[in-house]
């Protein structure tokens, strides 16, 4: 029953009348050694919960960012059971950070779903994002992850409107990852006054914590969704530090790079309240 | 799972989760999914409303030039020597495609819809001429996003779109093809959900492109089905098209479904050989999988990474297949047959000195394998092949593969 991480988590957090900081990487990218080390030391980094972006060729929901690392984890050799290794060998060292796998459907459906869900599980994955994959072609999916365990954390956006919102929300558990912008990826920014009222409206809907993402890139951002969400995710914002860290030519830095932005994000969030419970 | 079976009616499917048996639905991020329910709905209202489609006949017949001929190809006949080969001649058309026929339909259900930007993918260019042609005729913006690798191949068509108004975004990701300005063209729409409409030219894509691409399409085959009685007497025996996404294909074979003695018959492009890693032969040398908003054939890896296609036809060029095309494959109610590059540029060779008519590449795919119809419906046979689009745009393409220089 690994969804029990997040709840655990977040309860946590809640005690502590904190947000979580989500930090997302693109697993393989630049390389399987680097993405495991850059793994294994968010933790300590400051996140609270680790998305663990599995690639895919065709990632139709993303930025210029997340689309130039999934396909350096792709050249470099990822496939979804190298994902998966990492996060076994992740989960030799740390018990209790979430992990969160993120991508798109086809390579889920080429595992097979059960099967998928049932690796998944044993690797010690928390739960599973599939961006292309809306409520109305989840059953199957949702059933297989459900008997294993994981949480199948699903998408709210900016355009689910209140008809809407109870078949996005149904079967969802561990968290919900509010859209905070009509776009893709690392492109627009999130407008923090904005979202305050969809997330209450997510709260109230799904009575689970709720994460906001895709338009977070600076600390200042991050501790102002902090202030509203129970979760502030930043993808491509980590993924810009190795590509900027390659065209430095400085290769050997590049988990230094990511994980020191992360501390940044991290204590940007952490400092950002202290909520009432 | 329960084998797929044929259904009492044709028109049923797909059902109302935009199914045709296991392939279709709506695999699209959730920004977009009450976006393409409302166009379901509003698709749904338009197709029974008489005023819509007496509009749409209108301009059908005044501005595209409908119904075009259908051409007894008599020497190409007489050189295979077997069944009569008819031409639905789509080529006809204004702007020299079956393209057009669709993209009347939508632009005229957005702008129903109060959208007022238009954006489009397309491979070979003849679909972002087309949906260029109809935005500059009803006053609309439009951007077409098309492959970095298309935009070289196929510069007239470039300089078609701009003429017209439109502006061509080339995309640089991926193999810069169709799937990747396809892709780019998904990531416009998920940014600008208030104002844009999405103009899918093939049948794919999330419900209700596949089905309403299929309407809009499906002009070809009725025209061809009262033409050929009228010059036959009969149906045709066989109908043949070429499939890239599939949408001329689906627009001639959908009327005849029903009639089970047509024989129906769709042409995938093998580029280089289906023994290769370079064809565009989804159904024939790929698997199912879901890509841009369908469950449908498409060539992948083991790990489900989306290959990419290769034919010398810019419109076939593309890893995956319409929804329904799948399903008929799997029914076995459509035979699909392959083709490579060299055979389609003999084909287009042919057809240019046997009957005067300079055909696409992706037709010309199709008309490669019309020595297998023949022989297959016998000697007393008719063969109605649709000649989806004219070979203007591809002269440079077949010049450079034969080693001229124009």
């Amino acid at each position: 029953m690994t969804k029990d991480r997040i709840d655990r988590r977040f309860a946590a957090l809640a005690a502590e009348g904190r947000a979580a900081f989500v930090a997302y990487i693109v697993a393989g990218d630049p390389s399987r050694e680097v993405s495991q080390a850059i793994l294994e030391g968010l933790p300590a980094a400051g996140a609270d919960i680790i998305e663990v972006g599995f690639p895919f060729s065709d990632p139709m929901a993303e930025g210029p960012s997340i689309q130039f690392g999934s396909q350096r984890a792709l050249k470099a050799g990822m496939t979804l059971q190298g994902v998966l290794d990492m996060v076994a060998a992740f989960r030799t060292r740390d018990q209790d950070t979430p992990v969160i796998l993120m991508g798109y459907l086809n390579p889920v459906l080429n595992r097979g779903y059960d099967r998928f869900a049932a690796d998944a599980a044993a690797a010690g994955t928390d739960g599973l994002i599939v961006v292309d994959c809306p409520p109305e072609e989840a059953d199957p999916l949702a059933d297989a992850l459900e008997a294993n365990g994981v949480a199948l954390i699903r998408l709210a956006t900016p355009t689910t409107d209140d008809k809407r919102l109870p078949a996005v929300v149904r079967r969802t558990s561990g968290f919900v990852y509010y859209v905070s912008v009509a776009g893709v990826t690392g492109v627009k920014e999130a407008d923090a006054a904005a979202v305050a009222h969809p997330v209450q409206r997510l709260k109230a809907a799904s009575g689970l914590p709720v994460a906001v993402g895709f338009g977070i890139r600076t600390p200042e951002r991050a501790a102002e969704v902090a202030r509203v969400a129970d979760a502030a995710v930043v993808g491509s914002a980590l993924v810009d530090e190795i590509a900027g860290a390659l065209e430095a030519g400085t290769n050997e830095n590049v988990t230094e790079r990511v994980l020191s932005k992360a501390a940044e994000l991290a204590k940007a969030v952490k400092s950002a309240r202290v909520r009432d419970a | 799972m329960n084998a797929p079976t044929k259904p009492n009616d044709w028109n049923a499917l797909p059902d109302a989760n935009g199914r045709f048996g296991e392939f279709g639905g709506r695999y699209v991020a959730e920004t977009l999914m009450p976006l393409v329910l409302d166009l379901d709905r509003a698709y749904a209202e338009a197709k029974a409303d008489p005023a819509f489609q007496g509009e749409l006949k209108g301009f059908l017949k005044h501005y595209v030039g409908r119904p075009n001929p259908l051409y007894f190809a008599e020497r190409l006949t007489a050189h295979l020597g077997g069944a009569k080969i008819y031409f639905k001649r789509e080529e006809l058309n204004h702007t020299g495609a079956h393209k057009i026929n669709n993209c009347m339909g939508q632009i005229l259900l957005a702008m129903r819809m109060g959208k007022t930007r238009i954006i489009a993918e397309t491979g070979a260019g003849q679909h972002g001429v087309a949906t260029a042609t109809v935005c500059a005729r009803f006053g609309l913006p439009c951007v077409v996003y098309m492959g970095a690798v298309d935009v070289e191949r196929q510069k007239p068509n470039v300089f078609r779109m701009n003429l017209l108004g439109a502006e061509v975004r080339p995309v640089t990701s991926g193999a810069s093809t169709l799937k990747d300005a396809m892709n780019e063209a998904m990531r416009d729409w998920v940014t600008n959900v208030a104002d844009t409409y999405y103009l899918i030219g093939t049948a794919a894509g999330p419900h209700p492109y596949p089905a309403m691409v299929r309407d809009f399409q499906s002009v070809i085959g009725e025209e061809i089905k009262a033409q050929i009685l009228e010059a036959e007497g009969r149906l045709p025996d066989a109908v043949v098209a070429c499939v890239g996404g599939g949408s001329n294909a689906i627009g001639t074979f959908h009327p005849f479904l029903a009639d089970e003695q047509v024989r129906i018959f769709g042409v995938e492009a093998s580029g280089h050989g289906l023994d290769t890693d370079k064809h565009a032969a989804s159904l024939t040398g790929g698997r199912p999988g879901v890509l841009h908003g369908n469950k449908t054939y498409l060539l992948q890896d083991a790990d489900g990474q989306i290959l990419d296609a290769h034919s010398i036809s810019a419109g076939l060029d593309y890893p995956g297949i319409g929804p329904e095309h799948s399903w008929l494959h799997d029914i076995g109610r459509a035979k699909y047959l392959t083709c490579t590059d060299d055979e389609a540029l003999a084909a287009f060779k042919l057809c240019a000195e046997l009957e005067g008519i300079i055909p696409a590449l992706e037709t010309a795919h199709a008309l490669a394998k019309l020595p297998e119809v023949v022989k297959e419906v016998g000697k007393d046979g008719i063969v109605v092949l649709t000649m989806s689009g004219r070979g203007d745009k591809d002269v440079n393409t077949v010049a450079n593969a034969l080693g001229m220089s124009i």
